[in-house]
């Protein structure tokens, strides 16, 4: 088959268009007659995919593939389905308002919506001391919002208490990685994978949480790299690897310890590497010791042989590679996985160098960014401590106001939901997260939230926490603003606006400007642009580890995207951290830290005897809100399922209720040998009555304060049927759901291994 | 060698980004040409996007059986859907495809198969599945241009359906572990490959 081609282009996809550096943004124009390409990211997952938004008479209506460093044009079927979102009919076009939780929603004005929610900040400050108000932000946000959250929480409404959901997120990746290296971030680029001659994958179900990482990792097997996978389930990826570890789900550190045991029982650690570099070393040592092969297969469910079988090829490849994520972050020993992780990749010399480092895959599109500039509860801009005197009186410096005013640092997520239960905090702003479906343990959230006297919550979709609350924003999605993110490599890069939002429709950043108007510190919040929030930002971090200074919009459009650290313009960023060994502690060493494994929280007895964990699937981002509106997407993945293995006698498409000690839920069953016998697995995405988190347990890791999502103990009853998946929550004015979603009554249970249907035929 | 599209069975992870992007697709916008399967429903995660094969040896079955002769094969060997105008909606496409690829719109009495994003293909770009497939699992290209991405991969395009060979524009990676044994589906090694040559 032979397709004509013109004298200048390379087939897009082909080896040959790569090496030309892709099609250049006008051709494509010239291609497509007289839409506009607005060239930016794809908004869901921490790869951040280039792609172009197709615009034609001021509306965004379609998408096309671009050729960005990152993706190289690759997309998943969420970053093709995205742009749907901008002008779905289920957009929030009007600000809501109802007056008790007794009342409904109506549209309301913006004067009306916030004069309200600043007169009931300053009421129930004022009754109630100003800890009594919190904020909680999003890591889908843009940076610049994520650093006027910050500065709202602290300069207009003066509460501790910020936080956002990026602590759902990496937060225990983050923890490790400040500890043993100084820095929160991963030590290398994505184009290192390419050039390694051994990937562990921890905990990461790539091919359905971040597909286009995958083109990365086939890269490397192409050339020869050896495939480790280490989760309870045979994934997409663990079914090519060439040792996939089956292990039960909250024993990783066992194993990563007992791993750790043979590079030193076989003398196959770097020593020179480690006293060159490292501090700690003895201790870490001396901890493994007691984890002997035997130990780690009794405790994670695996056969010993291949703990020696990971040691040896993970010791012996010349350039090692080690990339994790939530499958062993979320727990109540997250961090103590990622630092074992951490000191299995020092011990053999790997990090550093073209080839060898560690990542985490960040799952939320700023999950990286989000908590730069100081919406963490215990962060200021720039990745400063709100507990060092210096930090503090820096950034109060730059936001015009007395160090004393800033306040200590507040608690996190799911402890702030505990305090809205016992009466501490009594008033919420919430922007661009869903703790209704996204947080664990869903009776103890909605008991929190339902005990709040007010409750305001920004969006473009009415999710089912913005539902529950007084007031509703209605705000811009990422095409009609611009910002930048960063991805799960820290690179820094650039979104663009497509179009103006709807009418009637605002931007995060004025919706923030307009209520610190009204609490008396407009003059401290007097931006009309993100461009002007960016250029406030990256003086807020100049000198910090997390230096924007040097990266700005002009630059980041010339270059793709920039890797912080950049602290001055004409630095080139840095994409691979730790080169000659030297990490961003003040020795420049390696600070390893020794690791204990303990069991989850969620103790297993006769009547919960087997584990529950929780994950994504590829068809939907985060808490649904988004995805479960977008057609084709509710089509590849309707509902939620509960996986199982052969050994416990169902068939696909029985209704099996999930019990654990917070509840209980009915999912179709999905058998599949692709599990372990004694595990099974529930996808998160819905809302009560079929969410995952009616079940997990809100149980935290004591640094990180994560909530163990990944495993809880659980059994298994036969139902009677199973429960239909709810739509999401209809605006005031709308009676029925976009034409674009499918029927969500369809009884069919999923017909595949992963829950999703076979396609249309 | 003229390109066409390589089907890598061992690199697919289920996503369906092909049928998400094969519905962004100018030629056929809304509606998805290519359907996902699971290969070993029950046991693994194995998956497999089925794409219109274009089928050259014989001519495309599709095409010999349609009575209203309204799916046109052209010089370029592209096997396009089915002429508007003409279709009667039969539905002999249907059962004649031994692939399982072409669709009948029961509303409109009309076919719709895969015609290889004749909008893109024809412009000098990738079929829309190729170019956002984030694995690789669908690649468009020359052999040359997926042996300098895959050394040594083996590839097939001749498939044995009962006696009935057939020779398809389209090839699929034959697995690496299935050494010399022949291609589930397929004839793999045994029968003559055509690619290599101009297709």
């Amino acid at each position: 088959m032979s397709i004509p081609l013109g004298p200048i282009i390379s087939p897009p996809g082909t080896r040959s268009f790569r090496d030309a550096g892709g099609l250049p943004a006008d051709q494509w124009r010239a291609l497509v007659g007289d839409e506009t390409l607005v060239p930016t990211h794809c908004c869901f997952c921490g790869v951040q995919c280039g792609m172009y938004l197709r615009v034609r008479e001021g509306k965004v209506f379609g998408v096309e593939p671009r050729n960005h460093d990152i993706n190289r044009m690759r997309l998943c079927p969420k970053g093709l389905n995205a742009y749907q979102q901008v002008n779905h009919p289920d957009r929030l076009t009007a600000p809501l308002l109802r007056r008790s939780r007794t009342d409904d929603l109506r549209p309301a004005s913006w004067e009306q919506v916030l004069d309200v929610t600043a007169t009931e900040i300053q009421r129930i400050q004022a009754e109630h001391g100003r800890d009594a108000f919190g904020l909680l932000g999003g890591a889908s946000l843009f940076s610049e919002k994520t650093y006027l959250v910050g500065k709202l929480a602290r300069v207009a409404l003066k509460t501790r208490h910020v936080d956002y959901n990026g602590r759902l997120c990496m937060v225990s990746a983050a923890g490790a990685n400040k500890l043993s290296f100084g820095i929160d971030r991963a030590g290398n680029p994505f184009s290192d994978i390419l050039l390694t001659d051994c990937l562990l994958i921890a905990g990461s179900n790539v091919g359905e949480c971040f597909p286009v990482m995958t083109q990365y990792l086939w890269g490397a097997r192409d050339r020869g790299a050896k495939l480790i996978v280490v989760d309870p389930r045979e994934t997409s990826i663990a079914r090519t690897a060439d040792v996939h570890v089956a292990l039960r789900s909250g024993t990783d550190s066992a194993f990563f310890n007992a791993v750790l045991h043979v590079v030193i029982r076989d003398g196959l650690a770097d020593l020179d590497f480690i006293a060159a570099h490292t501090t700690g070393w003895a201790e870490v040592a001396q901890t493994v010791a007691a984890y002997p092969p035997a130990r780690a297969a009794e405790i994670c469910g695996i056969p010993a042989e291949q703990v020696e079988q990971v040691a040896r090829i993970f010791a012996t490849a010349r350039n090692v590679m080690a990339w994790h994520a939530r499958g062993i972050e979320h727990h109540t020993q997250g961090v103590e996985n990622c630092l074992s992780v951490i000191n299995l990749c020092v011990a053999t010399g790997n990090i550093g160098k073209p080839g060898a480092g560690y990542g985490t895959i960040t799952g939320q599109g700023n999950g990286q960014g989000g908590r730069e500039h100081g919406q963490k509860s215990d962060m200021l801009p720039g990745g400063r401590s709100i507990n060092d005197p210096a930090h503090r009186a820096q950034i109060a410096a730059i936001w015009g106001i007395d160090e004393a005013e800033l306040p200590q640092a507040g608690t996190s997520m799911m402890e702030m939901v505990h305090q809205m239960s016992a009466g501490e905090i009594r008033g919420l702003v919430g922007i661009c997260n869903n703790p209704f479906v996204s947080l664990p343990n869903h009776a103890v959230v909605k008991a929190g939230y339902d005990a709040l006297e007010f409750h305001a919550q920004a969006d473009f979709f009415l999710s089912e926490t913005a539902a529950n609350a007084h007031v509703v924003f209605p705000i811009t999605t990422w095409a009609e603003d611009d910002g930048v993110m960063a991805n799960a490599e820290a690179r820094v890069v650039r979104h663009r606006k497509a179009q103006e939002p709807p009418p009637g429709v605002r931007t995060d950043t004025w919706v923030m400007c307009e209520l610190a108007k009204r609490l008396g510190v407009g003059d401290k919040f007097a931006f009309t642009s993100s461009a002007d929030v960016f250029e406030e930002l990256r003086i807020a971090s100049r000198g910090t580890v997390n230096d924007y200074f040097g990266i700005t919009y002009d630059r980041l459009d010339e270059t793709g995207g920039i890797a912080w650290p950049c602290p001055s313009t004409d630095h080139p960023g840095t994409p691979r951290l730790f080169e000659g060994g030297r990490t961003y502690h003040a020795d420049g060493k390696v600070h390893l830290q020794t690791v204990e494994w303990h069991p989850p929280a969620d103790p297993y007895d006769d009547d919960f005897a087997m584990t529950l964990t929780t994950g994504r699937t590829v068809a939907h981002f985060l808490s649904g809100n988004q995805t479960r509106r977008l057609g084709g997407l509710v089509e590849q993945t309707p509902r939620p399922w509960v996986e199982v293995h052969p050994s416990h006698g169902f068939t696909s498409g029985d209704p099996v209720r999930v019990v654990t000690r917070r509840g209980s839920a009915v999912f179709p069953a999905l058998v599949t040998e692709a599990i372990r016998a004694d595990t099974v697995f529930v996808p998160y995405h819905w809302p009560f009555p079929v969410a995952a988190n009616v079940l997990t347990i809100d149980a935290l890791d004591p640094r990180s304060k994560i909530p163990e999502y990944k495993v809880c103990a659980c059994r298994l009853e036969r139902a009677e049927h199973v429960v239909d998946t709810p739509a999401p929550p209809v605006p005031p004015g709308r009676t029925t759901y976009a034409a674009s979603q499918v029927s969500r009554l369809d009884p069919l249970p999923p017909t595949s291994p992963q829950g999703r249907g076979t396609s249309e035929r | 060698m003229g390109r066409t599209l390589f089907i890598d069975p061992g690199r697919c992870i289920g996503c369906q980004a092909c049928v998400a992007g094969c519905r962004e697709c100018d030629s056929h916008r809304g509606k998805s040409m290519i359907h996902l399967d699971y290969l070993e429903e029950g046991i693994s995660a194995a998956s497999m996007p089925t794409v219109c094969m274009h089928c050259e040896d014989p001519v495309a079955p599709c095409a010999q059986v349609c009575p209203a002769e309204a799916i046109l094969v052209t010089p370029d060997g592209v096997v396009h859907d089915a002429d508007k105008s003409r279709c009667i909606g039969c539905g002999n496409c249907v059962s004649a495809c031994p692939m399982g690829v072409p669709k009948i719109d029961l509303a409109a009495k009309l076919q719709f198969k895969c015609n290889l994003c004749y909008d893109r293909t024809s412009a000098g770009l990738a079929p829309m599945c190729a170019t956002v497939c984030p694995t690789g699992a669908l690649f468009y290209g020359t052999m040359d241009e997926l042996l300098a991405d895959r050394p040594n991969v083996a590839v097939a395009n001749t498939f044995d359906f009962d006696g009935t060979i057939v020779t398809t524009g389209v090839a699929v990676i034959v697995p690496r572990d299935r050494g010399d044994l022949p291609v589930p589906g397929g004839c793999g090694h045994e029968q003559p490959n055509v690619l290599g040559e101009p297709l």
